[in-house]
């Protein structure tokens, strides 16, 4: 062994040069995480919907409640948001600045359009008595799908800063990284929205 | 909150003079206390001008090795604080008998066992690990700092900004009366009403943010940011452990995050989780919260055992015995806390074959631990050891941490557990790995890179009077802990009626009074070594180590490395200096580094002014921090010159003054 070491070649232990770490060298892998770090919490929401979905606790439960068309309209208006940012990323890596906007305000739109909806179901079911209060099915049910529209509440907020700073600054690289993790997010949204779609509207009614 | 609100109770929601503790004179003199030791402080940082040093090297600095500092003192400063409970506790519970009350009435000693174990967890521990980590992992890697620096900064001060809420729980209102995991329906508002639980749940969320975040970010700088040729079975064993670690800490936190959203729901709400009534499901909250929290016990060990590992290997002067089988009975462990979790509540009902898979799994996870074990002991095995402090507290570590993992092995078995559950057994059991196994690691990994950290080696006399102080205090504490806990005495008792007992609870405060001890000479090794630090001065690489972190200078520079290192082996710095390695002494270029920002801070307070709003229902400042919150956040990120270089002339000047220092040394 050590007379191997003692004819090899001399080890060259630092770099000459120093190397350069482009910026937002760990953006990517770091969103990745933060983004499961939330889908582990939308996990416990969703147990803690499996666990207590049943507890009516004498009031109403899924079928009295749930206005599938109404929902499924809302279900839209998301899966369209996802859609029209897919062609804002598009539009960006073409380099194309005001469409890149103009997908983003309809983004912005169609995400308004899920929230007031959301609002408006949300208002309906209180309005009826059937409130977070009522029973652990709808603690439960509130919880789970209020967090999911604050998710895209804070997303459309982050998204009108992002068209301003894509407004003063473009599509720099920054600018881009940051399209790049609200993109993510937002798709990430709409997985969960899926699960919430199934699991609690398509399955609360059949159940 | 029926009827008008008056005037008053807008502005200060339920906050009146009554929150404030008049009647209790213990707390009374306390808050006296720290007033007076307050202002003295402040007054000196004034005197000596120091606060605009203090803002602008250290507050607003996202330099790792600087956080990883304000950590550790964070961590020293909040276990003051927990011992202090500690040896309250012991006092009472030693004096309250042949009909005695004590001197602690059921609400605040109720609070002070509560406070106790959330300080040690959350505020100590942790700190203390993510500190260590912060200094250690990106000097170990080869890095100039972490993934995100700012957010770096941003996490650390989110931890402050949760033991700060915890600490104003103590003049201002009062603490959870719950124990430590605060569990429902007791923690609901129905049977808690008052702002204990509330300082509970926000000073933890508010903490608890800034864990996620570092452990997402320590996560990214060890996968993104190794030096040239460090593959992953290249890493130091510390810088493994930490990764798994952090894994631990982004896949658990967020449950902790979610369960108390739940509990603060059924608090202010009213909603009906956890809930006697309308369908609600108290064990439900037990199993979410253990679910985090048996991960969390191995987020606090893991790093500990990198550390004995690393100080095993250079005190023995060999390389470890074992690395292979060392990380993947890491990653083992890793996995196995998650199937674990029930036997936390083996009496809970789940049933028999529940409880064995549990109590199978949890025998299980001490099959890695004691492959790790043996290959501690193997290193040592025919090494030329040197027993200088770190090492005299690996070795204690290994006796005492032995101990109490077969007594922990011993609960796994759910027959036993349904004698020794909820017992003192138990608190002697969790104290002897916690005590045995973090603790003792923090001291070893203390004087093990105390000089790296500030160019001089800690005082050896004081060192080991602390040492064997602590070491000796230890069994006299908690061994009568496990007889009374055989014999049947269960946890969080205030009084006793058994005069029998009594000798016991005498001789573990006589224990605890010699751990008290163990500190104070541990802080005066702090204090003499400072005072005598030009003794003491080291170079780089004062213990023969053999990890990069020993290849820069003591401390290091700013920019960690002059140049990039390139790695061939998986001890770097041995490996160097067995190939006869000259430090370059010329060709230094300009190093990019991030700079500093003071949006860490400003998040943090007002997060932590937002927590205190709504313990104390002042919505309006709750909603006026919040929104603050985000018009900061927002703005933060208009700030785009994020980073500098350091000119190639001053890492020219730091580089031949330490040519100078270590020439002055005849190194």
């Amino acid at each position: 062994m050590s007379s191997a070491t003692a004819t090899m070649e001399p080890r060259a232990y630092h770099l000459p040069e120093e190397p350069h770490l482009h910026e937002g060298h760990s953006t990517n892998l770091g969103f990745w995480m933060y983004l499961m770090s939330d889908c582990l919490i939308f996990a416990i929401l969703f147990a803690t919907y499996a666990v207590l979905g049943g507890s009516y606790a004498g009031g109403p439960g899924p079928k009295d409640l749930f206005d599938l068309p109404l929902i499924a309209l809302n279900t839209a208006m998301l899966l369209f948001s996802s859609i029209t940012y897919g062609f804002a990323m598009l539009a960006m890596e073409k380099n194309r600045v005001s469409a890149t906007q103009g997908w983003l305000f309809v983004t912005l739109l169609f995400g308004g359009a899920f929230l007031f909806i959301e609002l408006y179901e949300f208002s309906h079911l209180i309005h009826e008595g059937a409130g977070p209060q009522r029973s652990a099915f709808l603690s439960s049910f509130f919880t789970l799908v209020g967090t999911h529209g604050l998710h895209v509440t804070f997303g459309s907020i982050w998204l009108i800063t992002l068209m301003v700073q894509v407004a003063k600054k473009g599509l720099i690289p920054a600018n881009r990284r940051r399209l790049m993790c609200l993109s993510m997010f937002w798709h990430f949204l709409d997985v969960i929205w899926i699960g919430v779609f199934t699991f609690v509207y398509l399955m609360g009614v059949l159940r | 909150m029926t009827g008008t609100l008056t005037t008053t109770q807008m502005i200060f929601g339920r906050l009146t003079w009554d929150a404030f503790p008049w009647h209790e004179p213990v707390v009374v003199a306390t808050f006296i206390g720290v007033v007076l030791g307050s202002a003295a402080l402040v007054a000196a940082l004034t005197y000596f001008k120091l606060w605009g040093y203090l803002w602008k090297e250290w507050f607003t600095s996202v330099d790792h090795k600087k956080i990883g500092i304000m950590y550790m003192v964070l961590g020293l400063i909040m276990f003051l604080r927990g011992f202090a409970d500690a040896i309250m506790m012991r006092l009472q519970q030693a004096w309250a008998f042949n009909g005695s009350e004590g001197y602690l009435n059921a609400h605040h000693y109720d609070q002070i066992f509560t406070a106790h174990g959330v300080i040690m967890i959350f505020f100590v521990a942790m700190p203390f690990i993510t500190g260590l980590m912060n200094y250690i992992v990106p000097l170990q890697i080869g890095a100039r700092d972490v993934s995100f620096p700012f957010l770096n900064n941003f996490s650390f001060w989110m931890t402050t900004g949760g033991a700060i809420l915890v600490m104003i729980s103590l003049f201002v209102g009062e603490f959870a009366q719950t124990g430590w995991l605060a569990y429902p329906p007791l923690s609901g508002i129905a049977y808690s009403p008052a702002t204990g639980v509330d300082y509970y749940i926000w000073a933890l969320q508010v903490a608890g943010v800034g864990t996620t975040l570092s452990g997402i970010n320590l996560i990214a700088t060890i996968v993104k940011m190794r030096a040239p040729g460090m593959s992953l079975m290249k890493m130091p064993v510390f810088t493994w452990t930490s990764l798994c670690a952090n894994v631990l800490i982004v896949a658990s936190f967020p449950i902790l995050t979610a369960t108390l959203v739940l509990l603060s729901l059924d608090r202010y709400l009213g909603t009906a989780f956890f809930t006697n009534d309308f369908g609600g499901n108290p064990m439900m909250y037990v199993n979410l919260i253990w679910i985090w929290g048996h991960p969390e016990v191995y987020i606090l060990i893991l790093p500990l055992f990198g550390v004995f590992s690393e100080v095993t290997s250079t005190f023995s002067g060999k390389r470890l015995f074992g690395y292979t089988s060392m990380v993947y009975a890491t990653c083992t462990i890793m996995v196995l806390s998650y199937l674990v979790w029930l036997h936390h509540f083996f009496t809970m009902g789940s049933g028999a074959s529940v409880n064995s898979f549990f109590g199978i799994t949890t025998m299980i996870i001490s099959i890695p631990t004691g492959a790790k074990l043996f290959n501690w002991l193997f290193t040592m095995y025919r090494g030329k050891i040197r027993f200088e402090l770190p090492m005299m507290w690996t070795v204690a570590f290994m006796l005492t941490f032995t101990v109490g993992g077969m007594t922990g092995v011993l609960l796994a078995v759910p027959p036993a557990d349904f004698v020794l559950h909820n017992s003192l057994f138990l608190i002697a059991h969790f104290h002897n790995v916690i005590i045995g196994g973090v603790l003792f690691g923090l001291f070893a990994a203390i004087n093990y890179w105390w000089p790296k950290a500030f160019g001089y080696k800690l005082n050896q006399f004081w060192g080991k009077v602390s040492f064997w102080c602590w070491n000796i205090g230890f069994w006299l504490a908690f061994g009568p802990l496990y007889v009374l806990g055989l014999m049947g005495v269960t946890r969080r008792m205030r009084v006793f009626d058994d005069p029998s007992l009594h000798i016991w609870f005498i001789i573990a405060g006589i224990g605890a009074a010699i751990i008290a001890a163990g500190i104070g000479a541990m802080l005066v090794q702090f204090a003499v070594s400072i005072w005598k630090r030009d003794e003491l001065k080291v170079e780089g690489d004062p213990w023969d180590g053999r990890t990069l972190e020993w290849a820069t200078s003591s401390p290091p520079p700013e920019y960690n490395f002059a140049f990039t290192p390139v790695v061939y082996d998986t001890d770097t710095w041995a490996d160097m200096k067995k190939n006869g390695y000259q430090r370059p002494l010329s060709g230094y270029q300009a190093i990019h580094m991030p700079s500093s920002t003071g949006a860490g801070v400003i998040l943090a307070a007002l997060a932590t002014l937002c927590g205190f709003a709504l313990i104390w229902y002042i919505w309006w400042l709750a909603g006026l921090s919040f929104v603050g919150l985000v018009a900061v956040a927002i703005g933060h990120t208009f700030n785009y010159k994020r980073d500098f270089y350091i000119p190639a002339d001053v890492v020219t000047r730091t580089e031949e003054e330490r040519t100078r220092t270590l020439a002055a040394l005849g190194a």
